[in-house]
């Protein structure tokens, strides 16, 4: 069966008429606003939404990390204009504790779930999958159109959340009960935590919905010749990206199913023998908070995987494209993202080293943790090589991808000090793990979302973006996310907790005033150099300079085979065939040969 | 290896079936994710022990019953016996209600003998039981609605759809709900 009599005979799939190669392609599918820029079915329209409301996200929860660095910065000046803008959480121009937390596990939340789960992935799923493959679309547009409709809905309560007169919920973004679990704990634990589980719960069934999508997809929707092993890298990450939130998310529902209840219906699973002041002592009895933090870090450590594996796919193909030269060892790199996903379900507990876990159980898991440097090692090794004597074509998001690598390395490192269960009771809950995540899963991860929107821009848009401006973002950028996170590993080391409002309070930690004014200024810089390449590509989607050509970047892959503006169905005609892998560069003299090229007489099948 | 993973091979199994397929895994994960909950939590200290109200041994035999009408009325509808297939497939409807009432029965009946599920007093352990349990209720419904749908399908005067798809989806989900409870039972029975 080809792809286009398996999306006839299915129900409910609607197939605009012009991808019907068997009649006329004349274009007499007309789409109204609505069935074309709200209610799309066509996976990349559904990206763009994705993107841009991600973009809307990166804003606000970058916004409020510049808010709270304010305060650790500066934590002895006032700002009267901060009362304008948050009203009562800003009394007398400071921050109030409340609003500090509220802004710390809001920026959390949103980062890692709304930005680079949905943003990054929910994006970049959308519109390279079907295309990359060889597909008129996703194996269910419909289901496709809802996955982004329920993250659209969980944005709304998510953002609704901040605006409720108790703020939103406070307790940080694992949210571990019993913060989580009491409205009486903290004003955030009431509404704003009501608020916060009802737009989490419609995010995982957000991303279930996507990611059943691109399972099917990827597995089921190839076009002709498209063996998996001729996939580009790209779908081999998103691949296992989406299997890693099919497994795992699940897994975090249940965790949230059992807090609901604590919350709402006097069960007592993550509740037990406590005092609250005001209220006074609980009845619950025989709960366990730690067993929140099992089902959650189940999720959690597959998450950051969620998180960094699209991006490291998208950093492959780009590195790949702009050397001029195959990727280094292409069947280790899927190997090594394989590994990757397998380990991501077998360390979770390396988050729990100092909640009382079996010192026994706790060395298992240090020796599973540092068995992820092996995929990472190899990985990084093959970035290298596949830049080694490449004809390096330096565009805004090849310098994106190497930047991608570097953070990758510099954050990578101190994971193999975390990892270790004797140097945890140490590094634990310190600067030193934010320095850790904020480079290796945060940063790297937005430098692979910037690379891939500064490669793919012209396959959304049909425009380039300005390239001088990219140069600049990326260089401010670069040097900014070292300049802000790489002191914190020494704050960190000097054993500086992480998450307190005032730092100022200990005689030992005073040595970093400066340091910390520091950093604060320059978070704020580099949130405004964000600002440039939002208006970068706002500006080059009506005025951007116009793609003549269908291949912009002389690549390989079967995205570049469409029209420059591509309809509902991607191809005009039949969907090509594919004779070979994905990076053949620099074969036999040839710049580059198109997946679509048959193989030469003279030429060797890869 | 994966090479062999190739194109005549991979459009063997219709999309939505292998989503299903997926979604599926998705939802024993979930189950997963709770019965291991309820093994870690089962070794520590104040858990309650009690056997489980007789009456789920009514509620198996009535899933499993219901899976047999499920797999007729498949077969009938494949063999265009649309009569046989409505009447089938309304029995399997009406027994899945009867598991869902019966499953309640079992929760007042547990709330009876002073084992409260929910609320002040209420030990984890039966609380684990109302919630796991309830879950496999709500996937019990989701498999009724989609029975719903088909079956006003089936009815419907507008057009006839021959196309056993979606009635094929409806079975397998149905076999599987069926076969997630006997494994919750014999979760529950064994560990305690």
């Amino acid at each position: 069966m080809s792809n286009e009599t398996i999306l006839q005979s299915t129900i409910g799939v609607t197939i605009p008429s012009e991808i019907d190669n068997h009649e006329e392609h004349v274009h007499h599918h007309h789409e109204s606003f609505i069935t074309k820029y709200v209610f799309s079915q066509d996976h990349k329209m559904i990206g763009k939404q994705f993107l841009i409301t991600g973009m809307f996200w990166a804003v606000l929860g970058g916004l409020m990390s510049v808010l709270f660095r304010l305060q650790l910065g500066y934590p002895d000046s006032t700002f009267p204009w901060l009362e304008d803008i948050i009203g009562k959480w800003g009394k007398g121009g400071h921050i109030s504790p409340e609003a500090y937390y509220a802004l710390v596990t809001t920026h959390g939340t949103v980062l890692v779930f709304f930005v680079l789960t949905a943003g990054l992935s929910g994006t970049f799923a959308n519109l390279l999958i079907p295309l990359q493959v060889g597909a008129r679309d996703m194996a269910s547009p419909f289901m496709n159109m809802l996955s982004y409709w329920f993250f659209f809905t969980a944005s709304v309560i998510m953002l609704s959340s901040v605006f409720v007169e108790t703020g939103p919920f406070s307790g940080g973004w694992t949210a571990y009960p019993p913060l989580s679990a009491l409205g009486s704990a903290s004003p955030g634990s009431k509404t704003g935590m009501d608020l916060w589980i009802i737009a989490m719960a419609l995010f995982v069934v957000s991303s279930l919905l996507g990611g059943l999508n691109y399972i099917v997809t990827i597995l089921n929707m190839r076009t002709k010749g498209m063996t998996m092993t001729r996939l580009p890298l790209t779908i081999w990450a998103l691949f296992f990206t989406a299997v890693l939130g099919v497994l795992s998310f699940p897994v975090l529902l249940s965790g949230f199913i059992l807090l609901i209840f604590d919350r709402n219906f006097g069960t007592s699973f993550y509740l037990s023998d406590i005092y609250v002041n005001g209220v006074g002592a609980l009845p619950n009895e025989g709960g366990s908070a730690i067993l929140f933090q099992h089902l959650f870090w189940f999720l959690g450590h597959p998450e950051v995987y969620i998180i960094l594996l699209p991006a490291m796919g998208m950093v492959s193909e780009i590195l790949s494209t702009n050397s001029r030269k195959p990727i280094f060892g292409y069947m280790a790199m899927v190997g090594s993202l394989f590994a990757i996903a397998i380990l991501a379900f077998l360390v979770w507990a390396h988050h729990m080293f100092v909640t009382g876990l079996n010192p026994f159980l706790g060395s298992i898991f240090v020796l599973l943790t540092l068995l992820i440097a092996v995929p990472s090692a190899i990985k990084v090794f093959n970035w290298l090589t596949t830049l080694w004597r490449g004809n390096i074509r330096f565009t805004p998001a090849m310098l994106f991808a190497i930047g991608f690598v570097s953070l990758f390395i510099s954050g990578g490192l101190t994971g193999i000090w975390l990892g270790n269960s004797a140097l945890d009771i140490h590094l634990h809950d310190t600067y030193f793990v934010i320095a850790h995540f904020h480079i290796v899963m945060g940063v790297a991860s937005m430098f692979g979302m910037f690379a891939g929107i500064y490669h793919w821009f012209p396959k959304m848009y049909g425009k380039y973006l300005n390239n001088n401006l990219g140069y600049i973002h990326f260089w401010l950028t670069m040097i900014g996310a070292y300049l802000i996170f790489w002191p914190m590993h020494y704050e960190g080391l000097a054993g500086m907790p992480r998450r307190y409002y005032d730092i100022g309070a200990w005689e030992s930690f005073k040595q970093f005033a400066d340091l910390n004014r520091f950093i604060s200024t320059v978070a704020m810089i580099v949130f405004a150099v964000q600002l440039l390449f939002l208006f970068n590509f706002f500006y080059s989607i009506f005025k951007g300079r116009k793609l003549t050509t269908k291949n912009p970047w002389n690549s390989t892959t079967l995205e570049w085979t469409t029209p420059i503006n591509p309809g509902h169905g991607n191809w005009v005609g039949e969907i090509p065939e594919v004779h070979r892998w994905a990076y053949d560069y620099g074969k036999d003299g040839h710049d580059f040969i198109q997946q679509t090229t048959p193989i030469g007489e003279d030429e060797s099948i890869h | 290896m994966m090479a062999t993973v190739s194109s005549n091979q991979r459009n063997r199994i219709h999309p939505h079936k292998f989503t299903l397929w997926v979604a599926m895994g998705s939802i024993v994960m979930m189950f997963a994710g709770l019965t291991s909950a309820y093994i870690v939590r089962s070794n520590q200290a104040n858990w309650l022990e009690f056997s489980l109200p007789g009456i789920f041994w009514y509620s198996t035999a009535v899933i499993l019953f219901s899976s047999v009408t499920m797999h007729l009325s498949v077969r009938a509808f494949k063999a265009r016996e649309m009569q046989r297939y409505r009447l089938l497939i309304t029995v399997t409807m009406l027994l899945g209600v009867l598991f869902g009432v019966l499953q309640f029965m079992g929760f007042a009946n547990l709330i009876n003998h002073g084992i409260p599920l929910t609320g002040q007093g209420s030990n984890p352990s039966a609380s684990f039981l109302a919630v796991i349990t309830g879950l496999h209720i709500l996937h019990v419904l989701g498999g009724i609605v989609a029975l719903l749908v088909i079956f006003f399908k089936a009815y419907s005067s507008k057009y006839k759809s021959y196309n056993p798809l979606p009635v094929e989806l409806a079975g397998i989900y149905w076999h599987f709900v069926d076969i997630l409870w006997i494994y919750l039972f014999i979760f529950f029975s064994a560990v305690q």
